[in-house]
């Protein structure tokens, strides 16, 4: 109850003129529990107030709970409590955590099937919804903020070292990385979330499994796979780049992308959410590419995946809740919405219909960045290596896997050792994961 | 119910007698009601969580035994996360007492400005072990912190974020520059409190300021630097989470992972509630025996 009433004191007086407004109507109030600092705040608050205004028997009430994990940490508190929000945030890499709790929340497919709304699941886009959804294609929850991983260039520093375009393979941004080191002796290349960039996208991108069991979409028992010789090479490179700073590494999260907009890191691998802050802040020419890859895999380039979050909804909730969220996701999933979230914030549409609709306007002709993560998760039709991964714990395994990445980088290990203990350390934690999921 | 104070017959006793058994427990039942709901209590709940096997929603439970101890201590993960410790408190004990003395000692002579020096020497104390954090790697953070850059110009190959040994630096330093006010006022306080007389007869038989220090002072402050020796050992065991957390996350490649974050990581992070649990309840014991210790060899040390 107090962690409610914490929540944002500017919203307490907007709900108490709206009850002042129609005293005698009983609205149904619905928990938001969301990680969506900054501008982005605005967007989640704009959305609430938007869906208040157009309907008088729901109120999404927002909440905003700290990082991804912290509300993460907070939903599950508050679920042990017997006093969950009807709608939490979550972030991509949760998605086993929350799926794997059967009673502690509502499949949204089943929700929008029981609430009679609206819903086609195919008018999604398949490479963002297929993260969300059981290996049968039934979407467990509702996406909100998607992006994926895009190659940031600083067009200036790559003419002062004489490179003519933007590198399109490894082994081209491996060069030139080197080429930069004469410019930029300090950082050529470097990248935010590393475990991201390395293994997940790295290997859907050349499509090669990071798990059995299509990436543990197809259930619990998956095991770890990502120590072939392809990726460790990729590691082996980046260890040798890393002796002069040629490559150098940025941290596990996105802390390091100051180091791309003051000009340190020419070459900087980061979420294409990025694009905001790079247009603020970046004082010289740039744009995104698509991610590099070794022209001589067969299936390369695939198709990207996304990061970012979905919306879950919570299990146990009255009946008048659940229609109020299934009114709320069909409210979303409207096309302009999807338009103007999409150009507003730089998150990709969810829909074809709205992805359609801006590129028919002109929008990517003056705004190409935004298009390229697009591009880069339609490439092809999704493999089972490619639609996504859901592996229990990933939140700690990603940790697990940057610290190898770490000692790999840092000399400590051979590329191959390294990555080798990050698989057999990750299934370690998958088994344990096994024990209690989905019970 | 009536209070009566007497003397103690004859005797230069000064002692309230209470009658009955009432209002004693009355008095003392705030303090035990405290303790109950904010130590025995979570930690009872520690020790239980700790035979458990849990999903994080708490819906499927599993009664384990000691599956959790036994999987931890076949970790070779934890044994690092103790050594990691170990020497982090070391350097955070260590240095911290160091420096506080060396200011306190400093800050107790008749120097013109005396009391500034004094505020501000304490005023570290009141920012927030997280605050101090970002603080520092603004500084420290390599490419964009002035002494990352300075230390870059002198040529230090300055990298916490890769290098373990510059990150532990970076974590101690933090730990350390937080805690030498907490210090510093207790050994100032302890020495205010020594006789000038002593150290003045010293003097007059030729001993100089060092020798004057080394036999004297020092024994004398004993007991403010015992209680202090504990006082910063549990801090560095257990009030730095928020300064790791901050600065490295426990990296990079768990340089800077001691226990109480690990315990911190794997309840969050990993949502393993038993196995954080009984990380907790090891190092619980840790402590508690790192104090007996404390106090069973060091304190005989002491001069009260």
């Amino acid at each position: 109850m107090s962690l409610r009433q914490f929540g944002a004191p500017a919203l307490g007086a907007a709900s108490f003129a709206f009850a002042a407004a129609s005293p005698a109507h009983a609205v149904t109030e619905i928990q938001w529990w969301h990680a969506m600092s900054g501008p982005n705040n605005d967007v989640v608050v704009k959305l609430a107030n938007d869906f208040n205004a157009s309907q008088s028997d729901y109120k999404i009430v927002p909440s905003f709970k700290g990082s991804y994990a912290d509300t993460l940490n907070a939903g599950i508190a508050a679920f042990r409590a017997g006093n969950a929000p009807g709608i939490m945030q979550v972030f991509e890499v949760g998605t086993a955590t929350m799926m794997a709790a059967k009673g502690a929340i509502k499949p949204v497919f089943e929700l929008m099937k029981e609430q009679g709304e609206k819903f086609d699941p195919n008018s999604y886009l398949p490479a963002i919804t297929g993260y969300y959804s059981t290996a049968k294609g039934d979407m467990l929850s509702f996406p909100f903020n998607s992006s994926s991983m895009v190659m940031w260039v600083n067009l200036d520093a790559l003419q002062k070292a004489g490179i003519a375009a933007p590198p399109k393979t490894w082994p081209e941004v491996f060069d030139d990385a080197k080429k930069l080191h004469a410019t930029s002796p300090t950082c050529g290349l470097s990248t935010s979330w590393i475990t991201w960039a390395l293994v997940e996208q790295f290997n859907a991108w050349h499509n090669l499994p990071i798990g059995t069991k299509a990436n543990g979409l197809d259930g619990f028992d998956t095991v770890l796979e990502f120590n072939s010789p392809l990726e460790v090479k990729l590691l082996e490179n980046l260890v040798e780049l890393q002796k002069d700073k040629s490559f150098d590494y940025s941290g596990r999260t996105n802390t390091g992308e100051g180091r791309f907009t003051s000009g340190e890191c020419p070459l900087y691998l980061s979420s294409s959410a990025f694009y905001p802050n790079v247009k603020a802040n970046a004082k010289f020419n740039y744009t995104a590419v698509a991610m590099p890859y070794f022209p001589d895999v067969k299936d390369a380039p695939q198709n990207s995946i996304i990061g970012g979050a979905s919306l879950w909804v919570m299990g146990g909730k009255s009946a008048e809740e659940y229609k109020g969220i299934a009114k709320f996701f069909t409210f979303l999933s409207d096309t302009d919405r999807q338009v103007y979230l999409h150009e507003q914030s730089g998150y990709l549409p969810i829909t074809k219909a709205a992805y359609e609709k801006t590129k028919s306007s002109g929008f990517y002709e003056k705004n190409p960045i935004l298009e390229v993560p697009l591009k880069e998760l339609t490439n092809k039709p999704p493999t089972e290596n490619s639609r996504g991964l859901r592996f229990g714990g990933m939140v700690q395994m990603r940790d697990v896997w940057s610290e190898e990445i770490e000692a790999a980088l840092a000399g400590k290990k051979s590329a191959k050792e390294a990555l080798d203990t990050a698989v057999s350390r990750g299934n370690q934690m998958l088994r344990q994961f096994e024990r209690t999921a989905g019970k | 119910m009536i209070l009566r104070r007497h003397q103690g017959g004859g005797l230069m006793e000064n002692r309230a007698i209470f009658s009955g058994r009432l209002l004693p427990l009355l008095l003392v039942l705030p303090q035990l009601a405290i303790s109950l709901v904010f130590f025995y209590w979570p930690a009872l709940q520690a020790l239980w969580q700790s035979f458990l096997v849990q999903d994080a929603f708490g819906i499927s439970t599993e009664f384990v035994w000691f599956e959790n101890y036994v999987s931890l201590l076949s970790t070779p993960a934890y044994y690092h996360a103790i050594g990691v410790t170990f020497l982090f408190s070391l350097l955070v004990v260590v240095f911290s007492l160091a420096i506080g003395l060396l200011l306190a000692v400093m800050a107790n002579r008749d120097i013109p400005g005396l009391q500034v020096y004094r505020t501000f020497l304490i005023i570290p104390y009141a920012v927030a072990p997280a605050v101090a954090s970002a603080v520092f790697i603004f500084m420290f953070q390599p490419g964009l912190g002035m002494i990352a850059r300075s230390l870059q110009r002198a040529g230090i190959d300055w990298n916490p974020v890769l290098n373990g040994t510059h990150a532990m630096i970076l974590v101690v330093t933090i730990a350390v520059w937080n805690q030498i006010s907490y210090n510093f006022l207790f050994f100032l306080a302890g020495l205010q409190s020594i006789p000038k007389s002593v150290i003045e007869a010293a003097a007059i038989d030729g001993a100089r300021p060092m020798r004057r220090f080394w036999t004297i002072v020092f024994p004398l402050l004993s007991p403010t630097t015992f209680f202090l020796i504990i006082v910063n050992t549990t801090y560095a065991f257990f009030n730095t989470l928020g300064i790791i957390d901050t600065a490295t996350e426990g990296g990079p490649n768990s340089a800077t992972q001691t226990l109480v974050y690990k315990v911190f990581l794997d309840g969050k992070a990993g949502t393993d509630l038993g196995g954080s649990a009984a990380q907790s309840v090891i190092l619980m014991i840790i402590v508690i025996g790192l104090t007996a210790f404390q106090f069973r060899y060091v304190e005989k040390k002491v001069h009260y």
